[in-house]
């Protein structure tokens, strides 16, 4: 672990940053910038590209279409992609039920599924929590029962995001009752127009239909469906979850809106005849962001460091998403802080594609409290905080 | 007594849904309550008994913003009798109250006070819309941004520059300009908190001189001492919401089981739920005391820091009761189905009105 880049990387970064401000579309970043919400196709569109250059899933193994580059090279890629504002790959498919099909599924699987993924064809959705089964996802309840060479899926998953986009759908399932909640469970996947299927949204306080729920009345899914063994899928979502969370620390894009936010304020008024840049207090509160940001970047280059000498994402990736969210959440309220005013108009409409009518607020600060509202979730969900401190304590300090 | 004819209204006119209701509706606003708040004298309470009023106590305007904030009532009552009334009650002469006091009270006139510009932030010094004498008129340009009510108002209150420059304290005047004037033009919206509010640009906009509330130039303390009691308005408003949170997040935690149990017996989240207490406590005892002071013979500015400390305190308790009230709900608690995630949108949205907790530490330290 350096400090500086070598020449190679520096080189890679360039190349990197060369690639996106050729091939990232401009419409795409037009719509980030001015904050209007990207659509299915925005992101596939994006995805295409980055597929067609290879640099789909720098996380995969090479064999499967990965990358192959080092710990840095991906720690650079993903801040020049923030830099850029490029969308992140949705997540479901490429960096949540990819890993489990490679690891866990058979040739069969692999061949079937994983193309797909990496190509974007196809988009997943994730079928874990239940309304009963939050934090507590291993007492989960839908059902799945064996009948010849199909499973009769029952149930209802909840905090689907962007479901209903979604041609596929991972499940945990219930398939033994009789045995320790963990034991039980297996991983199935689900093609979404199967018969008895029905996806309804759910309408979140910033005004966006984001998360939906999907219910499942006796829907036949065939059992080459079924990842690695029946009654093993606690495991596998275990590795699942690791994986999202070293995903989630949002570093790049934490400091890409730091800076953007220090711009911002020294051209917004302070009301007393000077800009926010000039207001002590502020400018102390995004200092603070900063430092904790710097912080969590070193966290997570020790973490990518450990990884790259051959040990498997560990606990120590809750720190990841606990202080990810968190500074997150405190930029979220920063940004809402220097809109004032300008932050409590509700007009959701304005960061919709094709909005025509007069816009309030400038810079989307009339999104700030709408994104403050929304990202409360973070810390919600992916293993809710709590949760993440709940495996520092059993799995780091032994308690 | 006022607490308990709130508390009455609300049980029959005021539940979740029917608040959903009235924000969805063209005006916003419930014109049935609204006639409700005046038969029940609830317009008079921020009046001085010689203006007609029950006596414009500030602590009578908080046991009544209390309750109001429980329900998240969206009635334009601040905007409406706190700061429009409460200019005109400040300012105005005999013949201004006579002329507009009175059809308040009775629920016939809706108010909006334009006091707030783009670049001036919180300052309600900063006003850069200028009224220029013409004859026995002047003629107001520029531009507001969020006015409270500014949809509905008939009549809007608007700090205008009759001399000086942009930031100077003196030569700020309030005048009453009819909404109806040409070159008034509103873009109204709904808030985050599912209020009504507008912007609004005067483009040479005729004003008879004798709407000038006061002596001309000299409004500013008057302004400041009006948005004050709004202040604390609000800030009570807080209170009440934010003991619904806490209730609310008690008793979710008592019937929501994960890992068998419900999540109210663990430790880690009862201390939570116990600093929420603390918190909602302090937040309370805070805005009494800031009543009771505006209610005291105490200095003007004794009054200002005391509003301030309020504001300040109470917008760090919205946003530790707020957030945690929300996290401890998990996902429900940011849907739209539930009352949670709109009562923290409403105690956020508290936080930034009349300014958030910075600006008032800042006032509090320089006064």
């Amino acid at each position: 672990m350096n400090a500086s880049f070598t020449a190679e990387e520096l080189q890679f970064q360039e190349d990197a940053r060369q690639f996106l401000e050729a091939e990232f579309p401009k419409d795409i970043r037009a719509k980030v910038e001015q904050r209007v919400r990207l659509e299915k196709d925005d992101y596939v569109r994006w995805q295409k590209i980055l597929y067609k250059k290879g640099w789909a899933a720098p996380n995969w193994p090479e064999e499967h279409g990965g990358t192959g580059w080092t710990a840095v090279q991906k720690y650079i890629f993903a801040e020049q992609m923030a830099r850029f504002g490029a969308p992140e790959p949705v997540a479901f498919g490429m960096k949540m039920v990819a890993p489990v099909i490679y690891t866990y599924g058979n040739e069969e699987q692999k061949k079937r599924f994983l193309p797909d993924i990496l190509a974007s064809n196809v988009w997943w959705c994730q079928g874990y929590s239940e309304p009963n089964s939050g934090s507590d996802l291993a007492s989960l309840k839908t059902s799945a029962v064996r009948e010849g060479d199909h499973y009769i899926v029952n149930g209802t998953k909840t905090w689907n995001t962007l479901g209903q986009y979604a041609d596929w759908i991972f499940c945990l399932v219930r398939t033994d009752n009789s045995v320790k909640k963990q034991e039980g469970i297996s991983f199935l996947l689900i093609d979404m127009k199967t018969p008895g299927i029905k996806v309804s949204p759910i309408y979140l306080i910033d005004g966006t239909p984001e998360v939906n729920e999907v219910y499942f009345e006796n829907v036949k899914v065939p059992v080459e469906n079924l990842i690695g063994e029946e009654n093993k899928g606690w495991t596998y979502a275990k590795v699942l979850l690791t994986h999202e969370r070293t995903n989630i620390a949002g570093v790049p894009r934490s400091k890409v809106r730091l800076e953007k936010l220090r711009m911002l304020a020294a051209q917004t008024a302070d009301g007393n005849g000077g800009t926010l840049s000039d207001d002590p207090i502020f400018k102390n509160k995004i200092a603070e962001a900063e430092i904790q940001v710097l912080a969590l970047e070193y966290a997570e280059l020790r973490a990518l460091a450990a990884v790259s000498v051959g040990k498997a994402p560990g606990p120590e990736s809750s720190i990841l998403k606990v202080v990810g969210t968190e500074v997150a959440q405190f930029i979220d309220e920063l940004y809402m802080e220097m809109a004032a005013w300008q932050s409590l108009p509700f007009v959701p409409d304005q960061f919709v594609e094709g909005f025509s009518g007069e816009e309030i607020g400038e810079n989307g600060e009339a999104a700030t409290a709408l994104n403050y509202f929304n990202n409360r979730k973070a810390s919600i969900y992916g293993g809710s905080n709590e949760i993440q401190k709940n495996i520092i304590c059993k799995a780091v300090l032994g308690l | 007594m006022l607490q308990d004819s709130v508390q009455k209204f609300v049980h029959r006119h005021y539940s979740f849904d029917d608040r959903n209701a009235i924000i969805d509706s063209g005006s916003g606003y419930s014109e049935q309550c609204w006639q409700l708040f005046a038969e029940l004298g609830w317009l008079t309470v921020p009046f001085r008994e010689d203006d007609g009023g029950f006596g414009g106590l500030a602590t009578d305007m908080m046991v009544l913003m209390e309750e109001f904030g429980k329900a998240m009532v969206v009635e334009p009552f601040v905007p409406t009798a706190v700061l429009g009334g409460g200019l005109i009650a400040a300012l105005g002469s005999a013949q201004h109250k006579e002329q507009h006091l009175v059809p308040l009270m009775e629920g016939k006139l809706q108010l909006g006070a334009a006091l707030y510009e783009a670049s001036g932030r919180y300052n309600l010094a900063s006003v850069g819309t200028t009224a220029k004498r013409d004859g026995d008129h002047y003629v107001v340009s520029g531009s507001k941004i969020l006015v409270l009510n500014g949809e509905a108002a008939q009549q809007l209150l608007v700090s205008v520059r009759t001399q000086g420059a942009e930031r100077d304290e003196h030569g700020i005047s309030v005048v009453l300009i009819d909404a109806a004037s040409a070159g008034v033009h509103k873009k109204a919206y709904t808030t985050v908190d599912g209020h009504r509010a507008a912007q609004i640009s005067f483009t040479d906009v005729r004003v008879p001189v004798a709407n000038c509330l006061g002596a001309e130039g000299e409004a500013l303390s008057a302004l400041r001492r009006v948005v004050d009691r709004a202040t604390l308005c609000v800030s009570a408003e807080a209170v009440g919401a934010l003991d619904m949170l806490l209730q609310k997040t008690v008793e979710y935690s008592k019937t929501r089981k994960q890992f068998g149990t419900a999540i109210g017996t663990f430790q880690a989240l009862q201390h939570r739920m116990a600093d929420m207490f603390i918190e909602c406590q302090l937040a309370r005892s805070i805005v009494v005391m800031a009543a009771m002071k505006l209610d005291s013979d105490l200095t003007e500015q004794e009054k200002a820091r005391a509003v301030s400390a309020a504001k300040s305190r109470v917008g760090r308790a919205i946003r530790k009761v707020g957030q945690e009230a929300v996290q401890l709900h998990g996902g429900i608690g940011i849907t739209n189905e539930l009352d949670v995630g709109h009562l923290f949108k409403r105690v956020t949205g508290i936080e930034t009105l009349f300014g958030n907790s910075d600006f008032h530490t800042a006032r509090f330290a320089s006064l």
